[in-house]
């Protein structure tokens, strides 16, 4: 079943209405999203750095247009790493390591207890957008969470040639 | 007297011995084959082709069709005979069909997580021949409950029934309730007091208890008093045969009218048909790659309302679930939990198939959303579970009571991985950031109001708030990730289950996490005793630790705490007329109950895991259902979705400026509204703030690698945790010290923490016991 254009954007949006919602989750899925949804993403953003894949409301890896690197790079084009890094080690990090700072995000009794549970923030250095929140016991090692096979994913999956890159 | 025997009368040499299965072959000959041939070609059962579907696929659909709806309508109508609030109000049973070698053909509605655990069964009495004792003969029923050998607690009672079709045995039928006692150490089908399976309530290894379609008299009087509850056991056993008699008799009918050869296909084809149904899913919905993730959970046994029979057992610890789902460009898939921790003296224990099987119960919410499940997504599926795990202990000691504990905590980071995938394919739809910790457990027993022995299991946390996606909010106390018909029940009849007036049932305001989608709610219950004697009762859920994570900028959930007053004086308050706490806890951090009952006894904090604890009428017990996962940054919340969160009850004033930066004012008809300047003003303030605190990662990391090689920074509960999963994970302590950059020597051992690590170095599996072939399904 294809959507059109308008109710993908409807759904990146948060606006898709409650009957397409259903008929999305419950028939088989739409092959051409993939092509249509980065079309859709690009047209938003303000650089016109080619998105390879987007990794969050607002990451994404990026085909940069010049020297065609693919970097993990912020919506306000703020670039953090090469894509086969761990785009939170480039990142700034909050830590939430005591009952007071827990206790700015829940009520008291409700917070994690900051000796069996810490909060980390990852956020943007120039837009301040939170990208990711870990909440691992202390000492736990910053998590790689996605490291995809896109040329695979491209060529046999979505039919797509596989954009150029520098580290290929 | 003639003492000569006639020469007719001599046994003569047996018989080649002919096997009970369709054709001749034994049980064991049967499923040895169909393993084989499956491990040769990568096909089930070598099933290259699927002749019965490829060329009769209108015969193939309608056979589906036709048992498929055969055994959910037997699950409708066998759950009415139970008595059980568990089983008729919240559809805590399932029916399965297996074929021959015990692998499911097609499953009702309801707790699948069963597809695969009594399959375990089936497959544990063939490879320990049961064939040849005690006979499987037509019209035997069995029942197991063991969770050594695949079951996930005692509760989960399964009645199991071969099916004969012109004398040979063509398949199993399984039934399977929750029951709400077994006779545990503690009242409840889910206690926490014991830390051995000695404990943890009475066990039935595949026994054969009926023939001729009548159960044993032995074991009616047996079992009936082996557990608390025995008009409630009695009830969900003939709901649990009457569904199976229900199913044998449809496939007899099916195979009357469409032939034994066509059903035969169809029993293996089907399974061959659900494994590459689970390939093509994952192709068109996920992305090739390698993603991780982790779930935690918190066992604070240290504390004093955590009464142990044994001391070794009495320490905090932290259940650890590391994963990395690998998906392959063939669409296939491997799922590793190197690195998981060690089983524990606890109940929280899940066994192999338990773990894997259930996983499919979250799958059928997403990635296999149809009808078809059975065991092809298992076949098609790699899992490693190490030997000695938490999810695989190699020791007969264990204790499984409350395994869902541990299991929903794991699975939830599974959603993430796959939300991954989903966000990036643009099937933002699917995207979910996880599950609640499904508790709390209100459970107990004593005598209740009609004088009898009685145990109580609330099953209100079936309906927690789920994870939010990347479209909307998730869905608050709607569900829980074991039963995907999830229900919080009746007030009504959960009064009529248990002694407990209910004063207040309201939304768990800020228990779901913040986002720019946020995790649905949970919900909470003031239950009152009332007409009880000699009564107990206990906490069960997460308390320090959201065992969910946020994704992509949203927040965990909210974690536990727990509240119960006694010496409440709420007698003389009722008859006064005086106030008295009605409603939810709303805000705990500034509680308004605690004034009205001045001189109670109140235990009010983080000790959501406690053991049975002596309540009287009037006494009060807060049931607190745990809200969901967020999805996305605060700061991009639609302000107005604030507004409604707190007009709504979803979402306490004081966090809408400080989490989301929503600035809310008062209009007119008096409910809050959106100040779009000033919150403005706010978010651009919160960025600034972010960043004023905030350090570059790895700057960070120099101060967290420091601590970590004076080993200071983190408790002895968290070491423990480390040094249990870097003994049985060697990649993952690799892993560890690699993204420390730790020395060589760098080591961290449980015998240097102090603290009783009895079962590390010392056990013994069940499958060292005379006699017992275990079934391994994974790779250890």
């Amino acid at each position: 079943m294809a959507y059109t254009r308008a109710k993908i954007a409807d759904l990146v949006d948060g606006k898709i209405d409650q009957e397409t919602l259903h008929q999305m989750l419950s028939t088989p899925k739409d092959p051409e999203r993939f092509a249509t949804y980065i079309e859709i993403l690009q047209e938003r953003v303000s650089w016109d750095d080619r998105i390879i894949l987007p990794l969050g409301p607002k990451l994404y890896i990026v085909q940069l247009k010049t020297s065609k690197e693919w970097v993990v790079r912020c919506e306000c084009g703020h670039n953090f790493c090469n894509w086969k890094e761990n785009w939170k080690l480039f990142a700034r990090i909050h830590v939430r390591d005591t009952q007071p700072k827990l206790e700015e995000i829940y009520p008291r009794l409700m917070a994690q207890t900051s000796t069996w549970q810490v909060l980390r923030e990852y956020y943007c250095s120039e837009c301040a957008t939170l990208h990711d929140v870990e909440a691992p016991t202390p000492w736990y090692p910053v998590i790689r969470d996605f490291e995809p096979d896109v040329d695979t994913f491209y060529k046999d999956w979505v039919g797509l040639k596989v954009p150029e890159r520098t580290d290929a | 007297m003639n003492v000569n025997i006639r020469e007719k009368d001599i046994i003569q040499p047996p018989a080649p011995a002919r096997g009970i299965v369709r054709g001749g072959e034994t049980l064991k000959q049967h499923r040895d084959r169909l393993m084989q041939a499956t491990q040769r070609t990568k096909h089930y059962a070598g099933l290259e082709r699927l002749e019965l579907r490829d060329n009769e696929p209108i015969q193939y659909n309608k056979l589906f069709s036709r048992l498929r709806a055969g055994v959910v309508d037997a699950r409708e109508t066998a759950k009415k005979i139970a008595a059980s609030p568990i089983v008729e109000q919240e559809g805590e049973l399932c029916f399965t069909l297996y074929n021959a070698a015990g692998d499911c053909i097609l499953t009702s509605t309801g707790i699948i997580i069963h597809v695969g655990t009594m399959g375990a069964a089936i497959k544990y009495m063939i490879e320990n021949d049961w064939e040849s004792n005690p006979g499987v003969h037509d019209k035997d029923i069995f029942c197991n409950n063991d969770c050594l050998i695949g079951n996930v607690h005692p509760c989960d009672i399964h009645t199991i029934v071969p099916i004969f079709w012109g004398g040979e045995l063509i398949g199993w039928v399984g039934g399977v309730t929750h029951v709400i006692d077994t006779g545990s150490v503690g009242p409840g089908s889910m206690s926490t007091g014991q830390v051995q399976r000695f404990g943890d309530g009475y066990q039935i290894t595949c026994r054969k208890v009926g023939a001729n379609d009548a159960l044993f008299r032995d074991w009616l009087h047996e079992s009936q008093r082996m557990v608390r509850t025995p008009r409630y056991w009695i009830l969900d056993e003939r709901t649990r045969i009457a569904g199976c008699h229900m199913i044998r008799k449809l496939v007899e009918e099916v195979i009357s009218e469409e032939g034994i050869e066509s059903y035969w296909k169809f029993a293996y084809e089907a399974v061959e048909h659900g494994r590459v149904g689970l390939q093509n899913r994952i192709r068109a919905m996920t992305i090739p790659g390698k993603y991780r993730q982790v779930g935690f959970v918190d066992v604070p046994y240290a504390h004093e309302d955590v009464r142990l029979p044994s001391d070794f057992a009495k320490l905090d610890t932290i259940m650890h679930a590391p994963s990395e789902i690998t998906i392959r460009g063939d669409g296939t898939w491997r799922l590793d939990f190197e690195g998981a921790s060690r089983w524990g003296w606890h109940t929280y224990n899940a066994h192999q198939v338990s773990f894997t099987s259930g996983i499919w119960v979250m799958m059928t919410q997403t990635l296999i959303p149809s009808e078809m499940i059975n065991d092809g997504a298992a076949y098609g599926t790699e899992f490693r579970l190490p030997k000695g795990t938490w999810m695989n202990p190699d020791d007969r000691r264990v204790a499984f009571s409350y395994s869902w504990h541990f299991l929903v905590s794991a699975w939830t980071a599974l959603w993430r991985g796959l939300s991954r995938s989903y966000f990036g394919r643009g099937y933002l739809e699917e995207v979910n950031a996880g599950n609640a910790n499904t508790s709390n457990w209100l459970q107990g027993g004593g005598f209740n109001q009609y004088d009898e022995i009685h145990a109580v299991n609330s099953f209100e946390c079936a309906a927690d708030g789920t994870g939010a996606s990347a479209v909307r909010d998730g869905l608050s106390h709607a569900a829980a990730i074991w039963n995907p018909e999830g229900d919080m029940g009746d007030m009504e009849i959960w009064e009529l289950a248990e002694p407990l007036v209910y004063l207040g049932r309201q939304i768990k305001a800020s228990s779901g996490g913040a986002g720019k989608y946020r995790g649905g709610c949970g919900f909470e219950s003031l239950r009152m005793v009332w007409n009880a004697k000699d009564w107990t009762m206990f906490f069960m859920g997460n308390g320090h630790m959201s065992s969910d994570w946020g994704l992509m900028g949203g927040y965990p959930a909210a974690s536990g705490y727990r509240f119960a007053a006694h010496q409440t004086g709420l007698k003389e308050a009722i008859a006064e007329g005086k106030p008295i706490p009605l409603g939810g806890d709303t805000d705990p951090e500034n509680p308004v109950w605690d004034d009205l009952i001045k001189d109670s006894v109140i235990k009010r904090d983080k000790q959501a895991i406690t053991t049975e604890e002596m309540f009287s009428d009037y006494d009060l017990y807060l049931n607190y259902m745990r809200g969901g996962p967020g999805f996305g940054d605060p700061l991009d919340r639609e302000p107005q979705s604030v507004a409604d969160d707190v007009n709504g009850g979803y979402l306490l004033e004081r966090f809408a400026p400080q989490v989301y930066g929503v600035i809310l004012g008062k209009a007119a008809d008096g409910a809050l509204c959106v100040d779009a300047g000033a919150t403005d003003t706010r978010r651009n303030a919160i960025r600034k703030e972010r960043i004023a605190k905030s350090v570059p990662t790895r700057e960070w990391m120099k101060g967290e690698r420091e601590k970590i090689l004076a080993k200071v920074g983190a408790g002895d509960h968290v070491k423990q945790m480390f040094a249990a999963s870097f003994k049985l994970g060697p990649r993952f302590l690799a892993d560890f010290k690699k993204f420390w950059e730790l020395p060589n020597g760098w080591e961290l051992l449980e015998e240097e923490i102090g603290v009783p690590h009895y079962g590390s170095i010392y056990h013994m599996d069940v499958s060292e016991l005379p006699d017992v072939k275990t079934v391994q399904f994974v790779e250890e």
